[in-house]
């Protein structure tokens, strides 16, 4: 029961997929099983807070090192959370002022609204933009051109990181001739051909990795949804 | 006093200092937001039907702007509900604020996008601060993202999926009157089919409990396999069959008066050539040695000239998203500089544009 089950609902849903795709009488059950998995997806975000609270929540009774930083983490996620839960501060859509709880819970106006500008894009983008740092200094540390394919990861990288910035306009100076030599261009022949054929590979590699991985799912050899029961 | 504590003391009365000599060089201040107040107001009509049109066809309730010309059409009239009205505000520059300001009481310094400008910048200083090394200061933000992310994407969730496609059908007449009015409030034939998915939310929940983790499988089956379905059928048309489709190139190409042109032959035959040789160099059925060895070779030639290129715009997207960031703290909070002309007109002493 613990096995079989899970194993036959995944290979159910999955070739139900697979067939809706093929005939289009059976359209609308994959239309339904996707429904189905947007809300599982959904409960998953919820099963997450829960799971993040109960974790914070063990830190402070037990009084773990750092167990400041929990209460902040659950003031943080309580307070987001009444915020656009009860949509304070919302205003109704103006074609059901009637209803404020028609309003779009993220609304900029909304202190659920001023916690994502303020709160969330800053940090989330400043983390994001540190790594700025890091790659720079790991490139720096890592990075030594000994042999041709070092000197070719880094040339290429050196080529389109400068033909990208203004310090490429020097090679606008030359003749519709040699246009093909100015630095832009040959960026653009670089990305579109020595580029293009390599990322190809690479994608049709992984989807066949896709594929052979679903079908193993589908087909039962593979069960990671059985994890450690 | 240890040598970290001396290093946070002296930032911190850097920055102190800083931001008083900003503000005695800048009359109006710095790091300030305003807003124009927009007052909505709405009022509900009845729609008969178009003048000459048959008197008996189906009147429309609706809402619309008070005062709007939608007002002046004969066929409309107004109902006894009242005017519901509310106040919109938007957010503009300090510039504009200040040219309207004078007659026009709607602009007006915002204290909550205001303060919102100074968390930011706060936040913002905080997560750079774990450049020099891990901190309290860094910690707190840190702690702070975690529980607003995971309230902000779970809140995104159940506003965007689950009220929707689990509630809506489950109770179409609630639903409609507190979050959706926009919906019929009728239920649908097939209403009991949610109950499945229901089944299953409350199945995957109960991996939160001890000893009911067990039973939290179904669902991770049915959510693990439907991925499997949708991926075996969308990355096998997406990914290989439209990239094998667009590989197939011409090797002697020609314009659209049919003259030769040497350099898209060129490029593509490099694409072909690339495309082949690092798939050779993925295909481990075959021993590398020889002829195939040498191409494999050249295709992980192909595969550095990518990583390489894929590096460069890794960098340059932080490095956008960097200057981003410090064109926030240096324009929107401390004024410093302005490339977007938001606060020209407040009397600097110094301006950068």
């Amino acid at each position: 029961m613990k096995r079989a089950v899970p194993t036959l609902i995944a290979a159910t849903v999955g070739f139900v997929l697979v067939i809706a795709f093929f005939i289009p009488a059976t359209q609308s059950w994959g239309e339904t099983a996707v429904v189905w998995f947007n809300i599982l997806a959904g409960v998953a975000f919820i099963l997450g807070g829960g799971n993040l609270v109960k974790v914070q929540l063990e830190t402070i009774s037990a009084r773990r090192k750092g167990y400041g930083y929990a209460i902040v983490t659950l003031a943080a996620f309580f307070a987001m959370l009444a915020f656009g839960l009860l949509k304070i501060g919302v205003h109704p859509q103006a074609q059901y002022p009637l209803h404020p709880w028609a309003g779009p819970h993220d609304a900029p106006s909304s202190p659920f609204g001023w916690m994502y500008e303020y709160i969330f894009s800053p940090i989330t983008a400043t983390m994001f933009a540190s790594l700025a740092f890091y790659v720079a200094s790991a490139a720096f540390r890592a990075f030594r051109a000994k042999n041709v394919e070092a000197i070719l990861l880094l040339g290429t990288a050196f080529l389109v990181l400068v033909g990208n910035t203004a310090i490429a306009r020097i090679t606008d100076a030359l003749p519709e001739s040699l246009a093909f030599l100015r630095l832009d261009s040959i960026v653009a022949n670089l990305m579109t051909y020595l580029s293009t054929g390599a990322w190809r590979a690479i994608t049709i590699g992984i989807a066949i990795g896709v594929a052979a991985t679903s079908l193993r799912v589908l087909l039962g050899i593979d069960r990671p949804y059985l994890g450690r029961t | 006093m240890s040598r970290s504590t001396m290093v946070w003391l002296v930032v911190f009365l850097l920055g102190a200092a800083g931001l008083a000599t900003n503000l005695v060089v800048r009359p109006k201040g710095f790091g300030l937001a305003y807003v124009h107040d927009e007052p909505v107001r709405r009022v509900e009509v009845t729609v008969g039907p178009p003048i000459g049109a048959d008197a008996n066809e189906p009147t429309e309730t609706k809402w619309v702007e008070a005062g709007g010309p939608e007002l002046d059409r004969p066929n409309v009239s107004r109902t006894t509900t009242p005017e519901v009205s509310w106040i919109e505000e938007s957010q503009v520059t300090p510039a504009k604020a200040w040219d309207e300001m004078q007659g026009d009481p709607s602009y007006r310094l915002s204290l909550k996008h205001t303060l919102g400008i100074w968390v930011a910048a706060f936040f913002t200083l905080a997560v750079l601060s774990f450049l020099w090394r891990d901190n309290p200061v860094y910690k707190f933000a840190e702690s702070v993202i975690v529980g607003v992310s995971a309230a902000y994407w779970m809140l995104n969730a159940f506003w965007a999926t689950l009220v929707p496609n689990l509630i809506q059908p489950l109770f179409p007449k609630f639903v409609q009157s507190w979050a959706m009015p926009g919906t019929t409030g009728e239920a649908s034939d097939f209403w009991f089919v949610t109950l499945v998915p229901l089944t299953f939310a409350v199945m995957l929940l109960l991996r939160l409990s001890p000893k009911g983790g067990w039973i939290a499988a179904w669902p991770l089956a049915f959510v693990i396999g439907t991925t499997a379905g949708m991926k075996l059928v969308s990355h096998v048309q997406a990914d290989f069959l439209s990239m094998l489709s667009g590989s197939v190139l011409p090797l002697y190409a020609t314009d659209a008066q049919g003259r030769f042109e040497l350099g898209t032959s060129i490029g593509n035959f490099v694409l072909i050539v690339g495309l082949l040789s690092v798939l050779t160099y993925f295909f481990f059925s075959v021993e590398h040695r020889g002829t195939i060895g040498k191409f494999a070779r050249l295709g992980v030639w192909f595969l550095m000239v990518s990583f390489g290129a894929a590096f460069a715009f890794t960098v340059m997207g932080r490095i956008t998203l960097l200057s981003e960031r410090l064109e926030f703290l240096f324009s929107d909070w401390l004024w410093l500089i302005d490339p977007k002309g938001a606060h020209t007109a407040m009397g600097l002493l110094f301006s950068i544009r």
